[in-house]
């Protein structure tokens, strides 16, 4: 019977996810570097009327109209000042761009996926809807944000919360 | 045969055979006014023959039965063996159309033939002389009452060089029916010795009998790929012929037979309508790529140019730095312009569709009208084109149906019984402008005022002046069609047409003489991508509000504004109360103008209403390229879009009509 040596060995270890880690409020979370697009420093934006307000406002890249995301305001913390040092990650989800502002850009690291922990259910004192999972690298806990996740309307995200009590009423008739 | 797709050019022989009709509709109107010319019947044929070529190759085998009839009659008539008369110009026209509807439906994967395309086909075939025998298929439409066929088929020596196989043709044969080989043989091409045979080359012919009640057509779609691969015969099995009461219908009357010729159809729209919904292309005349490329090619020697001056900076190469600068500007905007200039299509396209048009309605109102085209050549934007096309429809309609006399009053007053259509397109600063002028009667200046004062959209015994009669005829609801006929009076009025066209960010009026006729000029803008905007500054925000919808920019007095009940603020304008609009609180912006008095109060007109929008100063006018917010982000109630200011920021375009909906929620709440 015919085997394929290799196979074996991919199997044994999958290749690892490479995230760009940045920190926010002195915690650590990563992102997906195939996600990214490019890491800028901060310039003024347009503001948009009627939009949450994590949503700071919409700037010029290149031609092509982005918005631009505060995740501290996105996660309920408190932003201080926006200035020459604070960073703009672009990153891109089918073909979708949008920049999320972040305390300052750290490294990029392999990570094992199967290292990726749950994120455990830490009630509300953490909004972990945006979080793929929990890894561990040179000893420090990082958070992989969910991109995607961070991308969808929030309409999209309200019926997603209504959900369960949908259907809670719906087991209940 | 190895399985290639053929689906993914599915879409290319569409567009191509598409492309075909309407070169075969022009030419048989060209025919129809009288030229004489063997090109134009070679152009007909030619299409028709590709058309049939694509279906047959991509499987539409009842497209490609109907265009083999269409083109057999053709054939005769580029072999001078029919005459071309209005007649047989008309029948040609039906096809036209009917092929059309059949690359239509076979395109949204519909079932292509019906009984419609089956009478006309039917009715083809007893037109192509060779086939006098035929027409016995007519007498029921769509299945045969023939009991078979004698087929002679010859293969020419590459037959099988061209991927066919007798073989397979025999096996398709018998699913129609029960083949009988009467004869096989070889043929004259097949070489004396056994030793000198080319194993493929195909010297047989055969003689078969299909037996059972087979349609012409399906035997036709089984042969249809060996075209010049063969030689080949095909008639009803012999005793047939005679038998039954089809044959007298044979010599009595031909064409009759499938009924009265059909009236004057909305084919074309339909068409029209139908494709819009595909995924677009655009197709660009080479030159245009090469001069793209030509100034890619400038651009990136400048580029080279102004990196080497950079890498090693003496002041001593300023000069040369600030005339790579000027280079790469100038390359630049050539390059812009460019690369708009693709986008931008001649009008003849959408222009093209109205010789056709106009030869039908003749015919329907039997009215005689001579029909002018100019600046076909006018280029304008592919979204543009694409949406004016059914309101210059609707007016060149309107202009035959109710401008244009009968032949019989225009002699009365005094003019040539053929009236003159005249449709122009030019470019006009950085609009283009599409005129459609008649010379008949002109607008009816009465039965207007008569038909709006029983709509009571004026009052009775109002006097008004000629240009408020002809903004008359644009209300909604409004047609003076003394009897509905089914090309007007549909409910579709110059209201649609000028909601169309204002849609379009264009206008469209009217000036009329009575008894010398009407012209209808249409404005557009050159493109939907670049508008004219009014920058407005509203706190440290820019706003773009469109030249377009802007009626009066004025300074109000604190006076001057009015509080009503619920908090609204209105001002007196030009005879009416107008609601204020704060675009600050719309928008949530800090740090704006409050004051009425110290900010600036742009007046916005949409669909006839007005607001009055509150900024907090305006900086001036500038071209802007619209950018969709949607593209990254999502709509924003209130805004249109984003463009980008000469500083690299961004600054959003109000949407007009948003806005005036937003201020006229807020009056109500």
């Amino acid at each position: 019977m015919y085997e394929d040596p290799m196979y074996e060995d991919k199997r044994a270890t999958a290749p690892p996810l490479q995230q760009l880690t940045f920190s926010l409020a002195d915690e650590e979370y990563g992102v997906d570097i195939l996600a990214v697009r490019e890491i800028r420093s901060w310039s003024r934006v347009t503001r948009i009327p009627q939009t949450p307000d994590y949503v700071l406002g919409v700037l010029n890249l290149r031609g092509a109209i982005v918005p631009i995301m505060d995740l501290r305001l996105r996660f309920g913390l408190q932003r201080e000042s926006y200035g020459d040092d604070t960073v703009v990650i672009i990153v891109a989800i089918a073909e979708r761009l949008f920049g999320i502002v972040v305390d300052a850009v750290s490294d990029v690291v392999d990570i094992d996926p199967a290292a990726i922990k749950p994120v455990p259910d830490m009630g509300a004192v953490v909004d972990t809807r945006y979080l793929k999972g929990l890894a561990t690298y040179a000893e420090r806990m990082v958070m992989l944000l969910d991109v995607e996740k961070l991308m969808r309307p929030e309409d999209v995200e309200t019926l997603d919360a209504a959900l369960p009590a949908i259907q809670e009423v719906e087991v209940a008739a | 045969m190895s399985a290639v797709d053929l689906t993914q050019f599915h879409k290319t022989f569409f567009e191509e055979s598409r492309e075909g009709l309407d070169a075969m509709e022009a030419a048989l109107l060209a025919l129809d006014s009288g030229a004489t010319d063997h090109e134009l019947v070679h152009t007909i044929f030619r299409a028709a023959h590709s058309i049939k070529g694509g279906a047959a190759t991509f499987g539409f085998a009842d497209v490609a039965a109907f265009t083999h009839v269409a083109e057999s009659l053709l054939e005769e008539v580029r072999s001078e063996r029919r005459a071309v008369d209005s007649g047989l110009i008309e029948v040609l026209l039906r096809s036209v159309d009917c092929m059309r509807a059949m690359l239509e439906r076979s395109s949204q994967g519909q079932p292509v033939a019906d009984a419609e395309s089956e009478a006309l086909r039917v009715e083809l075939v007893q037109l192509v002389s060779g086939e006098v025998a035929a027409p016995a298929v007519a007498a029921a439409s769509m299945v045969a009452p023939v009991s078979g066929w004698n087929i002679a088929f010859t293969a020419l020596p590459h037959l099988l060089q061209t991927g066919n196989d007798p073989l397979r043709l025999f096996r398709e044969l018998q699913q129609l029916g029960r083949l009988e080989v009467v004869r096989a043989f070889v043929t004259d091409s097949a070489p004396a010795q056994l030793a000198e045979l080319d194993p493929s080359q195909c010297h047989l012919g055969w003689e078969l009998r299909l037996h059972g009640a087979v349609a012409r057509a399906d035997i036709d779609a089984v042969f249809d790929w060996l075209d010049g691969d063969c030689e080949l015969t095909i008639a009803p099995l012999a005793e047939v012929a005679v038998v039954g009461a089809a044959a007298p219908a044979t010599s009595g009357s031909p064409p009759a037979a499938t009924g009265t010729p059909r009236p004057v159809r909305e084919t074309a729209a339909a068409t029209g309508a139908g494709t819009s919904g595909e995924g677009s292309s655009i197709r660009v005349g080479i030159d245009k790529v090469d001069a793209l490329i030509n100034m890619m090619g400038e651009l990136v020697i400048t580029q080279s140019m102004l990196s080497d001056i950079g890498e090693k900076f003496e002041l001593s190469q300023l000069g040369r730095l600030r005339d790579g600068l000027v280079q790469l500007e100038r390359t630049t905007r050539e390059l812009q312009e460019s690369v708009m200039r693709i986008r931008m299509l001649p009008i003849g396209s959408v222009f093209n569709r109205f010789p056709r048009l106009v030869h039908d309605l003749e015919r329907k109102l039997d009215k005689r009208v001579k029909l002018e085209l100019h600046g076909e050549h006018t280029e304008l934007d592919k979204t543009v084109l694409e949406k004016i096309g059914d309101p210059l429809v609707h007016l060149v309609r309107n202009a035959i149906d109710h401008g244009l006399e009968s032949p019989a009053q225009r002699k009365a007053a005094g003019k040539s019984e053929t009236g003159t259509l005249k449709l122009n397109a030019y470019h006009e600063g950085g609009n283009i402008v599409v005129q459609i002028s008649d010379d008949g009667a002109g607008l009816n200046h009465a039965a207007i005022v008569a038909k709006a004062q029983q709509r009571g959209l004026i009052a009775a015994g109002q006097e008004l002046s000629d240009a408020e009669v002809a903004e008359l005829i644009f209300q909604p609801g409004f047609s003076t069609a003394a009897q509905a006929t089914d090309l007007s009076g549909r409910g579709v009025g110059m209201d649609v047409v000028r909601r169309n066209v204002r849609d379009l960010g264009g206008s469209v009026g009217v000036r009329s003489v009575s008894g010398k006729g009407s012209t209808f000029t249409i404005t557009l803008p050159l493109t939907l991508a670049i508008i004219d905007g009014l920058v407005t500054a509203v706190g440290s925000e820019r706003y773009i509000v469109p030249l377009t919808s802007i009626v009066e920019s004025l300074r109000l007095r604190a006076d001057a504004v009015r509080r009503i009940a619920g908090g609204g603020e209105v001002f007196h304008f030009r005879d009416e109360y107008l609601p204020i609009m704060r675009l600050h609180r719309a928008f949530a912006c800090n740090d704006a103008v409050t004051d009425i008095e110290h900010g600036i109060v742009v007046v916005i007109e949409e669909d006839g209403r007005r607001v009055g929008l509150l900024v907090d100063d305006l900086l001036g006018q500038q071209q802007a390229v619209v950018k969709s917010l949607e593209a990254h982000y999502r709509r924003v109630q209130g805004i249109s879009g984003a463009t980008i200011l000469s500083d690299g920021s961004v600054a959003l375009i109000v949407d007009v009509g948003g806005v005036v909906r937003l201020g006229q929620r807020s009056k109500a709440a």
